[in-house]
């Protein structure tokens, strides 16, 4: 090795050590100097098709009432209901994401400035379970049925009044349910099928996203003119599966 | 209580691209160098591949890109007369977690400082008289031209993809004609310009300002960098800022410094090991090493010669807060530097929306795109406008992931069929200008210790106090006219404009480029860290990242973070390896 290292150790004068001893007790390192510690066969792969359910049949119903409005079936085309974006939601709201096992959700709460964002105590999943029951209690008291019964001109203007603020709802801060859901909504339609949203690629095809492709060089000089190519997710396009 | 370690002659707090760079050199030095990490051990093969990577839901909507919040997060207010509450989960910004860091979620974008940028207090006093009320804005206390051969070394590191637009003095046609002087070309050629890049520079060219190719992390062509590690061609697969890359082909530590590093006897890592703090001698004025605690609770003393700080600017803040070096910032007194002149950035920007041309921003990388730098630092004439800096304008074709990069006219409703048709008719047909605004550095806006909330191992939570100075304001609409000018040349059927209005709020993306709190400068009474980054207060402490920066120019950090990285280690190699102590004398 070089003068200067030689040079180096006289003058850093607490230094003990020899210069090629391994440092760590390989019990406690997770990864230690030997080399890469990359294991062939090991990556880290999503969850397939989460089964798992959060909804009361009466939750589901409401949710699946609400983001049919949300994200419609018209003209242009199936929406949230047919992209199956309730059952990605209840799936999720069964998981890490509904415990909010990735959150902070340590107290005290307290009621938080607009800029503050999320501030419930209630992780998803209970924020849901407490806004559904209020707000169909809100319907039973106000109109004799639940929410998912309503007319759907009904249902938008609670929907709108919920966005502005205008509805209260008891335990749950009604502007939070509400961009909460839209936001979960948006992730069922857009997301990969194998979150069990955006059941047959409706969402990207609806859009024209082409999914997981990973190689759009051949495209790079499209210039302005459509690209028509077949959206394929995480495990493949369902033309490439057996029946 | 704590078990104790071994001595290493270096120990890294962090190891992302900070730490990569550092334990690279100092290895080469002889000394042993241990890294502690407090995530995981991530690489390409296993943690993103190609089959694994582009999946928007899971690492950016659930955040398993980045940190853990359940475990740390900070806590936020705009203004001292409010109660700062913790970010439950993240939003304005995205820091990670993990070997490689933030560095592995980045979209690439490798600026440089302007000259002037750092000297952003005595130039504009030359050129003003007087900086605007209110403003910390300081020197770095290092010059670019100090800098230079850092940059260079670092973009050849990365292979970094780009036009040179002054060569050693001469300006070059097509590229950036205000960058400061360059010793060398890039190593790689420009991204491969879209449609949505040649309208943007059609147009600012018919404005008369000088369109050049965002310098870019992603690989326009195979490479080899100078340690022999290969990158591979960018396919343009539209998912980098928030992911990590399949393909080898973004300029990461995993990619360009863990290959050849990893193998070297004389390195260790220890990945889900949290530094708790900095432990002193008797004297304070000397680190004897750091405390750090184990995925199983158990915690270590760990001795080492010299410790390097190289986490994330917030998290190197906290951990001197918490080891007591130096003073924390109290904006009541203005005593205090520890934390002191947070900045962050300034965004805003226009959409245009297209009648009958398709912009297919799916194919996309997270550097492809072509900017202006007339209206950045002070590459224009402020008198009268009443405010300092400014900010690139780009057209960025990074992503049209649809979760989060679904553009709609000027009143489309949030839900609906008209949402939804608005959605699907400008999905594809659709691009986006941005001005990427300084942040200037003000005495209220600061990070301290939170009174209230606690992290896992019972630590307080950073605490950020901030909000969008009238300076930032005023820049910000300055910089969105000129967005406005630029977009409705660009042939489409309509635009939004999209200014940055204040008070900040915390939990819209707008981007990770959080600065200060460990501010470098020229003098102990203005800084925490020397020019060389060494702490002014314990000489055998030194402190990486965009901390250091006095406030934000209008660029991307990463390039001149890595930069300081390298002139902190020469430093270290060729100065105070021979005769430890301070490298400047107070």
């Amino acid at each position: 090795m070089s003068r200067r290292r030689i040079s180096r150790r006289d003058l850093l004068k607490h230094s003990l050590l020899g210069t090629t001893a391994l440092l760590v007790p390989a019990a406690v390192a997770r990864a230690d100097g030997s080399g890469i510690p990359w294991l062939p066969g090991q990556a880290d792969t999503p969850p397939a098709y989460p089964r798992q359910r959060f909804f009361t049949h009466a939750e589901r119903k409401c949710v699946d009432a609400i983001t049919a409005r949300l994200i419609p079936s018209d003209d242009n085309g199936p929406g949230a209901r047919e992209a199956g974006v309730t059952d990605f939601i209840d799936s999720q709201l069964a998981g890490f994401y509904g415990r909010g096992d990735r959150w902070y959700m340590k107290g005290p709460f307290r009621e938080g400035l607009d800029t503050q964002g999320y501030q419930s105590e209630k992780p998803p999943a209970e924020l849901y379970r407490a806004a559904l029951k209020s707000l169909d209690a809100y319907c039973q008291d106000t109109a004799g049925s639940s929410f998912a019964e309503l007319p759907e001109a009904e249902q938008d203007e609670l929907l709108g009044r919920l966005e502005a603020g205008e509805l209260a709802l008891d335990d749950v801060p009604a502007q939070t349910f509400f961009s909460l859901v839209r936001e979960n909504a948006i992730e069922g339609f857009f997301s990969d099928p194998i979150y069990g949203g955006n059941r047959n690629m409706i969402g990207w095809r609806l859009v024209g996203f082409p999914g997981a492709r990973y190689d759009y060089r051949d495209y790079l000089d499209h210039d302005g003119r459509p690209i028509s190519i077949e959206p394929v997710g995480l495990q493949g396009r369902p033309a490439w599966k057996p029946d | 209580m704590s078990r104790k370690l071994p001595p290493v002659d270096v120990v890294l707090v962090g190891f992302g691209w900070t730490g990569a760079i550092m334990a690279q050199e100092l290895t080469d030095e002889g000394l042993n160098v241990l890294a502690l990490e407090r995530g995981a051990w991530r690489d390409t093969a296993t943690d993103f591949p190609p089959t694994v990577a582009p999946d928007e839901l899971r690492w950016y909507w659930r955040r398993e890109m980045f940190q853990d919040n359940a475990r740390d997060t900070l806590t936020f207010r705009n203004d001292r007369s409010q109660t700062a509450l913790p970010m439950r989960r993240w939003g304005s910004f995205l820091p990670g977690e993990g070997v490689g860091g933030s560095g592995v979620h980045w979209n690439g974008q490798t600026w440089r400082f302007l000259p002037s940028d750092f000297l952003a207090e005595s130039h504009n006093i030359q050129r003003y008289g007087q900086l605007p009320e209110g403003l910390t804005v300081q020197d770095y206390g290092v010059t670019y031209d100090e800098l230079e051969r850092h940059y260079d070394r670092f973009e050849k590191l990365c292979g970094i993809g780009g036009k040179a637009g002054n060569l050693n003095g001469e300006l070059q046609a097509g590229g950036n004609p205000f960058e400061g002087r360059r010793s060398s070309e890039y190593p790689n050629p420009p991204m491969h310009m879209t449609f949505s890049q040649k309208q943007f520079a059609k147009a600012a060219q018919e404005l008369g300002l000088n369109p050049f190719p965002g310098p870019s992390a992603n690989m326009s062509q195979a490479y080899v960098n100078p340690l022999g590690c290969q990158l591979a061609p960018c396919s343009y697969c539209g998912f980098c800022e928030k992911f990590g890359c399949g393909n080898y082909s973004k300029a990461t530590s995993l990619t360009t410094i863990l290959p050849v590093l990893m193998k070297k006897a004389n390195f260790s890592l220890k990945t889900h090991n949290e530094v708790l703090n900095i432990t002193l001698d008797k004297s304070g004025r000397r680190a004897t090493g750091v405390r750090h605690v184990d995925s199983q609770g158990i915690e270590y003393e760990q001795p080492a010669e010299l410790v390097i700080v190289c986490a994330y600017a917030l998290w190197s803040t906290r951990l001197l807060m918490l080891s007591g070096i130096g003073e924390i910032y109290n904006p009541a007194t203005g005593e205090g530097l520890v934390g002191k002149n947070y900045c962050y950035q300034v965004m805003s920007g226009a959409d245009v929306f297209y009648e009958d041309k398709y912009t297919n921003e799916f194919v996309g990388a997270g550097a492809l795109g072509m900017a202006v730098d007339e209206y950045n630092g002070d590459n224009f004439d402020h008198s009268g406008l009443g405010f300092i800096g400014g900010g690139y304008i780009a057209n960025w074709t990074t992503n049209a992931r649809p979760i989060e990069t679904h553009r709609t006219p000027e009143g489309t409703p949030s839900w609906g069929s008209d949402w939804k048709k608005a959605v699907a008719d400008n999905f594809l047909t659709s691009t986006g200008v941005g001005a990427h605004g300084a942040s200037m550095a003000h005495a209220n806006n600061y990070l301290d210790l939170d009174p209230t909330y606690t992290d896992a191992y019972g630590r307080p939570l950073m605490r950020m106090t901030y909000d969008f100075t009238a300076n930032d304001l005023a820049m910000s609409a300055y910089l969105t006219d000129r967005v406005r000018e630029i977009a409705e040349r660009m042939g489409g059927r309509e635009i939004k404009v999209k200014p940055r209005q204040g008070p900040y709020d915390s939990m819209p993306y707008q981007t990770t480029h959080n600065t200060g709190g460990t501010i470098m400068g020229t003098n102990p009474t203005n800084s925490v860290v020397n020019r060389y980054l060494q702490s002014w207060d314990v000489p055998n402490v030194f402190v990486m990242g965009a901390g250091v920066f006095p406030q934000n120019a209008g660029y991307n950090p990463t390039g001149t973070v890595a930069a300081l990285a390298y002139w902190s280690a020469e430093a270290i190699r060729n100065r105070y390896l021979r005769s430890p102590g301070p490298l400047v004398q107070a």
